[in-house]
């Protein structure tokens, strides 16, 4: 084993994790917010918007995800109002284009995962919300989404540790993050195996912290289904 | 003088679908009023009480808490509310216990009874702590202010729903069935919580099978049947010689 190879390949591809994060942290960031609206639109009552939001959330859940992104990347410069209008200098990035494509992809998912989370929201506990007079924003904010989030929560996980992974394809548009840096590599160096192993272990040890952070998030989230906490010292012995 | 009316409702209509399950319900109840509905399942009790803070909303009828009328409109062909803030700070007003406690489960209890005072009325955080500490004594769950509802007993999630609704310094508590869904041996608990409270002079109404509460503590019991009021009287009256023929065969199958 040629470690000192090794050491150098992987020196060179942690300098490409930041922008892997950056990929993963700001498409997630605008896909979730994506999602709130989307699903807003899914189950807001207006027959139009709810349509919309269906229509949404099957073309972006029913192609695939380098298609769409070359799509946007290759796709949206041949219109000319695209062309002509102040969003240009952004969308000719290819930083920018793998970060709309992503966030949008991930925004369909997401909408799915949220939007099973409220229906799992007991009418009870909202009923009892409104009859001590919350409605609206106070009452979403208050009771629905806390609960629609703590059940969406381990499906999102699942959701975020695909989205580290699909910021791979961002590669495929120019992108100099992890998979790419390991590509350009194995072409100065036609050593596959090694350099794509040193690829899949960075990838490894990130979705191993975000699955740790998503279980510690779900464990504090959840007392309430755990089986209740030893007495402390003082407190009154339990009756019955 | 008479004492204040707290709650009057004239004339509530409700159907669902073809089927109509409230024909005209009509009644006011005065400021330390205790009064007990009863009757059969489907007799339009539970629905009766659901639309007094309009979490049913009646088709026809004026409901009046405290002086202040629900305004209503047409929408659609449909008799709705005027306004949402209006009707949120009407069920403000109206403390309402479940049959199935709803409480909010990811909640503790300090945290559910604080909720309403603080988010709704948004007063300030440490009075509705000390008061909901205050309220958990009285129900006899201090000890449980920590707790999960998933961790308490029936009694103790009733008590505790209880104490959520009286945060709201309600002028009138609605208790919908609140002991139907205990076991037997907890009823007693959750039933003297109430006693106490219509000793200090809560105004209730309270749709219940225990026909001991009825008996014993309300001044004013309403025997529901087929959506219309069939008897109504005090408890004297109805248990003793002035309750109708239904009421009295009603009050047979309870095997008193």
């Amino acid at each position: 084993m040629d470690i000192p190879f090794l050491f150098q390949t992987m020196k060179t591809l942690l300098a490409a994790v930041p922008m892997t994060l950056a990929l993963f942290s700001l498409s997630v960031l605008f896909g979730g917010l994506l999602a709130l609206l989307v699903v807003w639109m899914r189950v807001g009552g207006n027959p139009v918007l709810s349509r919309f939001a269906r229509g949404y959330i099957f073309v972006f859940r029913g192609s695939p995800l380098l298609i769409q992104m070359f799509l946007v990347f290759y796709g949206l410069g041949q219109f000319g109002f695209i062309r002509h209008s102040f969003v240009w200098p952004a969308l000719r990035e290819p930083f920018v284009c793998a970060v709309l494509s992503l966030a949008l992809c991930t925004a369909g998912y997401t909408a799915e995962i949220f939007r099973f989370g409220l229906r799992a929201v007991p009418p009870r506990e909202i009923e009892a919300a409104r009859a001590i007079g919350m409605s609206g924003f106070l009452l979403v904010r208050r009771i629905i989404a806390p609960i629609a989030f703590r059940h969406a929560l381990p499906a999102y996980s699942t959701e975020i540790v695909m989205m580290v992974k699909s910021t791979a394809l961002a590669s495929l548009v120019t992108v100099w993050e992890v998979t790419g840096v390991a590509q350009r590599l194995i072409s100065q160096t036609y050593r596959t195996m090694e350099v794509f192993l040193c690829a899949a272990i960075i990838y490894l040890v990130l979705n191993f912290l975000i699955l740790q952070a998503m279980a510690l998030l779900e464990h504090r989230l959840s007392p309430h289904r755990r089986a209740a906490a030893p007495l402390v010292p003082g407190s009154l012995p339990v009756s019955r | 003088m008479a004492s204040a009316t707290r709650l009057s409702v004239r004339n509530i209509h409700k159907s669902f679908g073809t089927h109509e399950v409230l024909r005209g319900i009509s009644l006011d109840a005065h400021d330390g009023d205790v009064i007990s509905l009863l009757g059969a399942s489907g007799s339009g009790k539970s629905t009766f009480l659901r639309c007094i803070n309009l979490l049913e909303v009646a088709d026809r009828g004026e409901i009046v808490v405290d002086g202040e009328r629900i305004e209503m409109v047409t929408k659609n062909g449909r008799n709705v509310p005027a306004s949402r803030k209006q009707v949120d700070r009407i069920r403000a007003e109206l403390g309402m216990v479940f049959q199935s406690f709803n409480l909010w489960s990811h909640m503790t209890i300090l945290d559910n009874v604080i909720e309403g005072p603080l988010h709704v009325l948004k007063r300030p955080r440490a009075e509705c702590i000390a008061e909901a500490e205050a309220l958990l004594e009285k129900v006899g769950i201090a000890e449980k202010r920590h707790a999960y509802p998933a961790h308490l007993s029936g009694g103790q999630q009733q008590r505790a729903a209880i104490a959520r609704a009286l945060a709201m310094k309600p002028k009138v508590m609605l208790f919908d069935e609140p002991t139907s869904a205990l076991d037997p041996e907890l009823v007693g608990e959750v039933l003297r919580v109430m006693r106490s409270l219509a000793e200090e002079g809560m105004t209730m109404l309270v749709v219940t099978h225990e026909m001991s509460f009825a008996r014993n503590v309300s001044n004013r019991v309403i025997f529901m049947r087929s959506g219309e009021i069939d008897s109504d009287g005090t408890p004297e009256e109805l248990f003793g010689k002035g309750g109708s023929p239904a009421f009295r065969q009603f009050i047979g199958t309870f095997g008193s």
